[in-house]
Formats: C-alpha cells, sequence, structure tokens
C-alpha cells in the first residue's frame, strides 16, 4: 500500500491540505494501536503497521515538495541529491561571483559578507519563483498526468535542490562562528 | 430455596488499568471510573508517594516511610533515581557530585547503586516504586492490578524509555502504553476544559523539562511539536541552595557537613521547605539544627530569583525552539498548561507569561494532572473512554551512521509515532556476511554528538559479490516512542536476522533474569511472612497456655497430663526460631492436643464460674 492509497486518495500533486488533515484524523481513530490495546497480539502488530504508514503517508504528503519526490520516486523517477560541481548552465555566472564572494568571506573580508548577504536574498527569490513554477506544473500534471511532465518537474526540482544547497552554503559562512545552522 | 443467578460479571471482572506518573520526586497511581479520573492515596492517605527507595532489614521501604530512612540510613537509601533511568556511566558524572548516589564497583555497562548490602540498578529500583503503587492501587481497588499506563518525560530518548518499560515488568506490569507526560497532561486538561484549539504544556518538574505544543480536535489530541532538557528541574534549585547553605556553615562553624549524609539530607530538607515557602511569602528562614549547633539565614524572595534565573532561563530556548517546530505562531497558541511543582515558582510563571504572552493556567493541581491524564490514557486503551485519540510525536530524530561519522537522519524529530523508514543497505567486500548498522538519536550532524542507541547485526548474508546484496531494514518508532528493526532481503523476501546490541541499559535476557530473581524473592518473602504469621500464632497459644498454669484447671489435671502440656510448650519453643512454619504449626498443634483436657477444665471453671454470678478472667 502506498501513502495515497492508505489515505485513500488519487495520485495527485495538487491536494486541498485542509480535506487531507480531515482524512488523516479520522483514519487515525480507526487504525491507531490504541483501538487494539485489548486485541490479540497479531492484529495489534498489523495496527500499529498500518498506523505507522498512514503517519508516514500525512507527514509526507501534507508537504507539496516531499510530495512531489515521492510521487516521482512512485513513479521511478528519484530525485538526485546535486552536487555543487554539476552548475545549471542558466546558473553558471551567479554561482561563479558567489563562490568568488565566499572565498572572499571566508579571508576574513567584512565587505564581501554584505556580498553575500545580497546573493543569498536572490537565491532565496529564485526559490520562490522555482516553487510557483512547481506549483503551475503540479496541477498542469493533475489534468494531464504522463511521464514528460514528470520529468520536466524532476528537472525543476532538481534545479531548486542545487539552489538550495548554495543556500545553506552561504548562511553557513554568515552564521557566527561556531553555530551550526539547521538544514 | 436456593436458586441459581446466572450474572453477568463481564463488566467488573474485566481487569482494571491504572496510570502511573513515576516522577523524579514523587509518583501517583490513578484509575479511572465512571466519574473520571481519580488518584489513588497510599496506605497512609497521602496521594503523592516520594520516589524513595530504602533498603533495611532485609526488606524494600518506599514513599514517606523511606524519607524518614533517608536520614536516618542515608547510606541505604536513595531518591531521584529517574535521573539515572537508561544512562551509562559515562552520562552521570555530573549527578555522581550533586546526589548521593553509591555507584557499586561492577557499574560497566549499566550502573548499579548500591543500597547497603545489596546492588540495584535503576530500573530495579524504579520497580520498587511501581510495586508500591502497585499495592496502593490494589488495595483501594480490590483486584489485581497487572496492566498499566506509564508516563515519562517528552523528551526521553530511546534507552530511557526502555529502561521504563523496564522497571514496570520488573514490578509485575504489563506496561501498554508509555504516554509523555506534557501530552497526558493535556488529556486531563482537555477532558476538563478545552475542547479545541492549539495549547502549550509546560512541565517542569523534580528532574526533568518538557514543552508541547498540541492541537486538540473534537477529542483528538495532535501533539505538533516537543522539546525539553532531561536534566533540568526542581532537583536544581534545591542543589542550589544547598551549596550555598553547605559553604554558610563551612564558614560559620569551620566543619565541612557536605560528607555527612545524614546532615546534608536534613539540610536539603530544610532548603526544600524554604524554597517552597517562598512561592507564597516574601522571604523566609532556613532553620537548620546539627549536633547542637544552628544555622539561619534569611532568604527573600529577590535573592532566591537572582540564584535561580538561570535555571529558568534553561527551559526558555527549548520552548522557542519547540514553538518555531510547530508551525504555529505564539499568536496562535490559545492556553498554556503549567504542570509540575517548580511551576509553582512565581518567577517560572512569570517567565512562560512573558514568552508566550499568554497568563498560564494554573488552576490544576500541577503534582496530579500526569497521573490523572495516565488514566484517560489507561481509559481509551481499555476501551472506555471512546471519543478521545492521542497522536505524540518522537522527540529526537532517528538516523544511522554513514561514512566519514556522519548521521544520516531516517526519521526526523516531530514526527507522528507509530514512524517508519525504510533503507536498503548492501555489503562492500565479496562474500560478507554480516552488515552492521549503527542507530543513532539526538539533532547533530556527527556522530559523536549524538547519543548512540544500538548497534543492529544484519546476519546470515548470502555471500555474493559487493554490493549485490540488497537488504530492506524497517525502523519503526512504536507508540511508545521506542524503537524496532526488521529486515528483509529484497530479492527472496526472506526474514533477515537482525541481533540488536543496545548501547546503554539492560537486555531483554537480563530483565528476564531479573524477574526471575525476583518471583525466587518473591517466594522467599511468602514463606518469611509464613513464619512470621505461624510465630504469632504460636505467640497466642503460648500466652493462653500460660496463663491457664496459673489458673485452678491446671491442678485438676493429672501429673502425667500436666508432665505432657509441658514437654509440648517446650517443643513448640524450640521449634520458634527455625525458619520453617511447617515445624511451627505442628507443634502449635502438638501443643493443642495436649492441652485439651487443659482448656475442657478451663470452660468447666468458666461456665461454673459464670453460674455462680463472678466474674473471672477467660
Amino acid at each position: 500500500m502506498d501513502y495515497f492509497e492508505i489515505l485513500g486518495i488519487d495520485r495527485r500533486l495538487s491536494l486541498d491540505v485542509d480535506f487531507l488533515q480531515k482524512r488523516f484524523y479520522q483514519l487515525s481513530r480507526e487504525y491507531h494501536p490504541d483501538r487494539f490495546a485489548s486485541k490479540p497480539a497479531a492484529e495489534r502488530a498489523q495496527a500499529e503497521q498500518k498506523s505507522a504508514l498512514l503517519n508516514d503517508a500525512w507527514r509526507t504528503l501534507r508537504d507539496p515538495l516531499q510530495r512531489i519526490e515521492y510521487l516521482l520516486k512512485l513513479e521511478g523517477l528519484d530525485v538526485v541529491e546535486q552536487r555543487t560541481k554539476d552548475v545549471p548552465p542558466e546558473l553558471l555566472e551567479e554561482v561563479f561571483e558567489l563562490n568568488m564572494a565566499l572565498e572572499e568571506a571566508r579571508m576574513g573580508d567584512e565587505d564581501a559578507r554584505g556580498e553575500l548577504a545580497g546573493m543569498r536574498d536572490h537565491f532565496l527569490q529564485l526559490r520562490q519563483a522555482i516553487d510557483a513554477e512547481l506549483q503551475q506544473l503540479s496541477a498542469e500534471y493533475d489534468a494531464a498526468p504522463g511521464s514528460p511532465k514528470l520529468q520536466q518537474i524532476r528537472g525543476v526540482m532538481n534545479r531548486r535542490s542545487y539552489i538550495r544547497n548554495l543556500v545553506n552554503e552561504v548562511e553557513k559562512e554568515l552564521a557566527p562562528s561556531g553555530q551550526n545552522t539547521p538544514a | 430455596m436456593s436458586q441459581v443467578f446466572d450474572i453477568d460479571f463481564g463488566e467488573h471482572r474485566k481487569s482494571k488499568i491504572v496510570g502511573i506518573d513515576l516522577g523524579t520526586t514523587n509518583s501517583l497511581v490513578a484509575y479511572m471510573d465512571h466519574t473520571g479520573p481519580k488518584v489513588i492515596p497510599g496506605a497512609d492517605g497521602e496521594l503523592l508517594v516520594p520516589s524513595i527507595v530504602s533498603y533495611t532489614d532485609g526488606q524494600f521501604v518506599v514513599g514517606n516511610a523511606a524519607r524518614t530512612l533517608l536520614i536516618e540510613q542515608p547510606e541505604r537509601t536513595v531518591y531521584s533515581v529517574k535521573r539515572l533511568m537508561g544512562r551509562g556511566v559515562g552520562d552521570i558524572k555530573e549527578e555522581i557530585g550533586l546526589f548521593p548516589f553509591r555507584l557499586a564497583s561492577d557499574s560497566e555497562q549499566v550502573i548499579k547503586l548500591q543500597l547497603g548490602e545489596k546492588t540495584l540498578t535503576p530500573p530495579e529500583i524504579s520497580a520498587q516504586v511501581l510495586a508500591e503503587l502497585k499495592r496502593n492501587a490494589e488495595e483501594a481497588l480490590g483486584t489485581p492490578i497487572t496492566q498499566a499506563v506509564i508516563t515519562v518525560p517528552a523528551y526521553f530518548n530511546d534507552a530511557q524509555r526502555q529502561a521504563t518499560k523496564d522497571a514496570g515488568r520488573l514490578a509485575g506490569l504489563e506496561v501498554l502504553r508509555l504516554v509523555n507526560e506534557p501530552t497526558a497532561a493535556s488529556l486531563a486538561y482537555g477532558l476538563d476544559k478545552r475542547q479545541n484549539g492549539v495549547v502549550a504544556v509546560y512541565d517542569l518538574g523534580g528532574g526533568t523539562f518538557d514543552i508541547s505544543i498540541l492541537r486538540l480536535h473534537d477529542g483528538i489530541f495532535e501533539v505538533l511539536a516537543t522539546n525539553g532538557d532531561t536534566h533540568l528541574g526542581g532537583d536544581d534549585i534545591d542543589n542550589r541552595l544547598l551549596r550555598i547553605a553547605l559553604e554558610d556553615i563551612q564558614s560559620e562553624w569551620g566543619e565541612d557537613l557536605s560528607k555527612n549524609g545524614e546532615a546534608v539530607q536534613l539540610l536539603r530538607r530544610a532548603v526544600i521547605h524554604a524554597k517552597e515557602q517562598l512561592s507564597y511569602v516574601p522571604f523566609v528562614h532556613i532553620q537548620f539544627e546539627y549536633g547542637a549547633r544552628q544555622y539561619h539565614r534569611q532568604i527573600t524572595r529577590e535573592l532566591f530569583e537572582s540564584l535561580i534565573t538561570d535555571i529558568v532561563d534553561r527551559t526558555l530556548g527549548p520552548c522557542r525552539q519547540c514553538i518555531a517546530d510547530s508551525g504555529v505562531s505564539i499568536d496562535d497558541i490559545d492556553e498554556v498548561v503549567m504542570v509540575g511543582g517548580s511551576t509553582r515558582i512565581p518567577m517560572v510563571r512569570r517567565a512562560v507569561e512573558v514568552l508566550f504572552k499568554a497568563k498560564p493556567h494554573t488552576e490544576l493541581n500541577p503534582d496530579e494532572v500526569v497521573a490523572l491524564g495516565a488514566a484517560v490514557q489507561a481509559g481509551i486503551l481499555s476501551g472506555d473512554v471512546e471519543d478521545k485519540l492521542l497522536l505524540d510525536v518522537t522527540p529526537l530524530s532517528l538516523g544511522i551512521e554513514i561514512m566519514g561519522g556522519v548521521v544520516n537522519k531516517i526519521i526526523h524529530r516531530n514526527s507522528t509515532i507509530p514512524a517508519s523508514a525504510t533503507e536498503t543497505f548492501t555489503t562492500a567486500v565479496d562474500g560478507q556476511r554480516n552488515v552492521l548498522i549503527h542507530v543513532l538519536q539526538g539533532e547533530r550532524e556527527l556522530v559523536k554528538d549524538c547519543r548512540s542507541l544500538a548497534r543492529f547485526d544484519l546476519k546470515d548474508i548470502d555471500p555474493m559479490p559487493a554490493g549485490a546484496p540488497r537488504i530492506e531494514v524497517r525502523f519503526l518508532i512504536d507508540a511508545n516512542g521506542i524503537l524496532s528493526v526488521t529486515a528483509r532481503d529484497a530479492r527472496t523476501g526472506k526474514e533477515q536476522t537482525v541481533e540488536v546490541k543496545p548501547s546503554y541499559g539492560l537486555t531483554d535476557e537480563q530483565v528476564e533474569a531479573m524477574i526471575l530473581e525476583s518471583i525466587e524473592k518473591a517466594e522467599d518473602d511468602f514463606a518469611q511472612r509464613q513464619v512470621r504469621e505461624a510465630r504469632v500464632e504460636a505467640d497466642n497459644i503460648l500466652a493462653a497456655t500460660e496463663k491457664a498454669r496459673a489458673s485452678d484447671a491446671w491442678l485438676e489435671l493429672t501429673e502425667e497430663e500436666r508432665q505432657k502440656a509441658s514437654d509440648a510448650v517446650n517443643q513448640l519453643l524450640l521449634a520458634y526460631h527455625a525458619e520453617d512454619h511447617h515445624l511451627i504449626r505442628a507443634k502449635i498443634d502438638e501443643l493443642n492436643e495436649a492441652t485439651m483436657t487443659l482448656a475442657e477444665n478451663m470452660m468447666n471453671t468458666a461456665v461454673r464460674a459464670a453460674l455462680k454470678g463472678t466474674k473471672i478472667d477467660a
């Protein structure tokens, strides 16, 4: 049983999260191990598995990005973790500038830190644009599901993952030393 | 006249499940009746059973009775043992300095404490507290209790939870569920006050701090996020006041009392009393007398607050993180519920009010609310409470060690439990038969900064070229927050053997051995009780015979009868000190027989006397 099936919904990328939550609560009342405390061990174990699957499903599908990643995986299209070396061509110039600024900041150049903050904001804007694009593509996929659309979505997801890593790197540099930023 | 009734006792025969708050300082047991959850008092009428255990004269003493022994026999008595649950010797260096824990010399993987001549692990000591609560409940409800819901701090890790479950098993309780303390409190609170909305529960107890944020939705209690510190609580405040008092005394008396167990416990009691008073009055006097010397000091609330500011502040970081993780903003939080004795401190209440921008709720008794919630959860499990459901989360992320000493997180903190994750593993060398998986708990990126939970050994993998095997490993965190791991060969679907090596705490085999031992001990205890009862009976018959020998009835016996009776008395006296109740009872029977005529004579004398209207002593 996959996440869509346990929640009793179609394999779609645009989901009404409020509806999903209601469904989650309703099914929790049915599957939660608390409801099986006095039942035989086999039934209890089964409830536990089902309840875990339901929780995993709700946690994954309520988040639009995790939902996309999950669906891509179900359809055999894993999102590959982007390494910093594989620069998407359209970002080449910006990444080059960013690396320069990072280098300078590491050398102790205070001006470069300000420059970095500006670049971070720029990349955050890019990420927002990507999120809007993904929302659009999700709606298009739901209207006409098919592999080419998923390929396209995967490409955008890879670009997003690359930008997220860039932002993390900049934030790590900007954070006061000795402090880790959560991923 | 007799008639056979076919009565259905089904509802009554159903064994009761109790809810237990196993606290650092105090423990309580509660149950659910048709009017709602109730706390069950102990034999002394008190609802709170101090979590103090003493081993004296071959017996365990728990609760208020042990509180006195803490002063009289500090080397046989222990408190705050919850701080040691599920921890290794290396973890507790700080505790050892502050608490009078006496580590046994063979504490290596598992902590063992010395109570007089006895050596015990923390779960075994906690089991004594649980057993006391179990007895209290059995006494009050008039039925054997074998199943319980036990609460744990929300921020307890896997090992600490496992240790609590072990303690339950050792006490003869099937632990149907471990419930997080703040969540339990919210159940009691939601039953009483609120049906819908977002609630934060701030729980500062004797030794632990938890913060949880929940969404209440038509009977569903969904924990959105939790955070905390399992080593932060009222104990820390006590220890700080104690250290100051000890320093004062050293400079005033020129004597270091800190190594004197009895004096330290008396002084500790005095500072705790002062601390508690300071929640209600602006200043108090610490009064302490020892060895004809006196120590006296006034403490104002102002000074007290300046002493504990950093302790109170330490609760605020976890609160902020919890709010951030919950995905709600501070303004969305409708109410803050205060739990735990330390929330009586006005400074704590102020700090919470400032942070959450809401007046904290203090109308529920902060000492009882967790136990009441545990009883509600017991009602949910028994099916008596149908409309409520708790959806709790795991407090810490679960990860596995990957290359370079890095932790790869597979189940993130604040995931609703039960939660699961599946990972596929393979081999690195041709023909490799075993794969070792190191599982950790914590938020940091490196293995050395997280807490090692266990090592799982995937065994008997079919020999194949490196990288060819595909072993699918499923990690499941159950509704108690405890991890289990299963594995199967993805190609054949065959179940794969997994050997678990817990990093801390007891193995299943060790717990089993302890249970067996405790059953043997219980048999010993039972035998001892029978001996005691037989002796009481012997005392009675010996006293009666003694009395009869001083009466006229004795003179009415023949010489032979008197001899027989005297011999039987001697025989019983000889048997009296043997640890054999069969023998004692046999000799009691013989004495009974030998004094039959004597008893008849006594009776006749009594009847004659009664007829004459004279008073006699029967």
